[in-house]
């Protein structure tokens, strides 16, 4: 059923938020360190054991993919609640920071890509 | 906007109570009108979804100004519930969905190809954006550390702030520097992307861990492949509170004895 599927998400992201707030703890930090990150790690686990038991079906999983398919209009929205004027008004300070963090990461891509070894993966160049 | 508020009241007063409501709508608006623009004027030469962020920009900075708010559109009441749809809670459930796409042959490669994005991200933050501050004329190490941290996201900035007791200008300073990093990374995402060589999972992890902005990162790789989405959010969101950590205490060390 749809609602499994989306329980299971929610199930997640409740989960990861926990072991980041718990992280952030022991690191001494207030709110959550990576409980985003944490809760995405779940679900893959959570979704492959399912699978592996043969539990996984469509509906379920119909109730995972349709949140992962509104987020590009939830990042419109979220585009949208941003203060722009802030940034507009910012000052020149402002700009030459995110300006030149922004240019420079772009282009170290590339770069760690590289050093990052040579891993197994699809895609990517090869030396 | 001439239109007499009272003759639009009950119309007004309908989209507020439905605030999620609307918002939905209105996105499903925004994002057909872009897909359409896209699609016969651009003659798809721009992605539909850039158009559609673009669009929300530019809905921020016109609802920032009418309502004066510092929410963009959410600070007007009938779209308030643009607040919700693009809040922290359904951002992140949406992003975890995501994950769901991740194939787990390419997880450990691009885990750890992630780490060092991540590290050489924060680093490179902190020092260009410490450095734009000394040569914007800031001396004080707690301003130039809070708009080096500003660098790095609009979360780290004014957390750090006021870990370090800055003066509120300063951090609308940092918060400005972070608003502007996320609005680049998700405009020009799209358009450098395949000059950078991001189309496979493991550079989406490096591109996430460098640029850290979760809003940035999520935008821009929604604009140039959805299924990268998900190894770029994995990095990006330890960016934030690795940052909130380092900020106030290695950074402004390092802030302090160079300035000392």
């Amino acid at each position: 059923m749809l609602i499994y599927g989306t329980a299971l998400l929610g199930g997640c992201l409740l989960g990861g938020r926990l072991a980041g707030a718990w992280l952030a703890r022991q690191l001494g930090v207030a709110g959550d360190v990576g409980g985003v990150g944490i809760a995405m790690l779940l679900l893959v686990a959570a979704t492959a054991v399912l699978r592996r038991c043969g539990r996984l079906d469509a509906r379920t999983v119909a109730g995972i993919d349709y949140w992962g398919g509104i987020y590009i209009p939830i990042v419109v929205a979220l585009a949208a609640t941003l203060d722009v004027r802030a940034a507009l008004t910012g000052g020149g300070v402002a700009a030459l920071a995110a300006g030149t963090v922004v240019a420079a990461a772009f282009c170290l891509v590339p770069v760690i890509v590289r050093i990052g070894g040579r891993l197994p993966g699809r895609g990517g160049e090869t030396a | 906007m001439t239109l007499d508020p009272a003759a639009l009241a009950p119309l007004t007063d309908l989209l507020t109570a439905d605030g999620l409501v609307t918002a939905l709508v209105v996105v499903g608006l925004i994002t057909w009108g872009a897909e359409a623009v896209a699609r016969h004027l651009l003659r798809g030469r721009v992605p539909g979804s850039v158009l559609a962020i673009l669009a929300g920009l530019a809905l921020a900075w016109w609802g920032g100004t009418v309502s004066g708010g510092s929410r963009g559109a959410a600070g007007i009441p009938w779209l308030a519930g643009l607040g919700l749809l693009g809040g922290a809670t359904l951002r992140d459930l949406a992003i975890v969905a995501t994950a769901f796409g991740i194939r787990p042959a390419e997880l450990a490669g691009a885990g750890a190809a992630g780490v060092v994005g991540l590290i050489t991200g924060l680093v490179v933050a902190f020092a260009l954006g410490g450095v734009s501050a000394y040569a914007c004329g800031y001396r004080d190490p707690v301003a130039v550390t809070t708009i080096a941290a500003g660098a790095a996201t609009y979360i780290v900035g004014p957390v750090t702030g006021s870990a370090l007791g800055a003066g509120a200008d300063v951090i609308a300073v940092a918060f400005a520097a972070g608003v502007i990093k996320a609005i680049l990374v998700m405009l020009l995402t799209p358009l450098v992307a395949r000059s950078i060589g991001l189309d496979n999972p493991r550079a989406a992890a490096v591109y996430g861990g460098l640029m850290g902005t979760n809003s940035g990162v999520v935008g821009g790789l929604a604009a140039t492949d959805p299924a990268l989405v998900p190894y770029g959010a994995l990095t990006a969101t330890f960016y934030t509170g690795l940052g909130c950590l380092v900020g106030p205490s290695i950074v402004h060390g390092i802030v302090r004895l160079l300035l000392g």
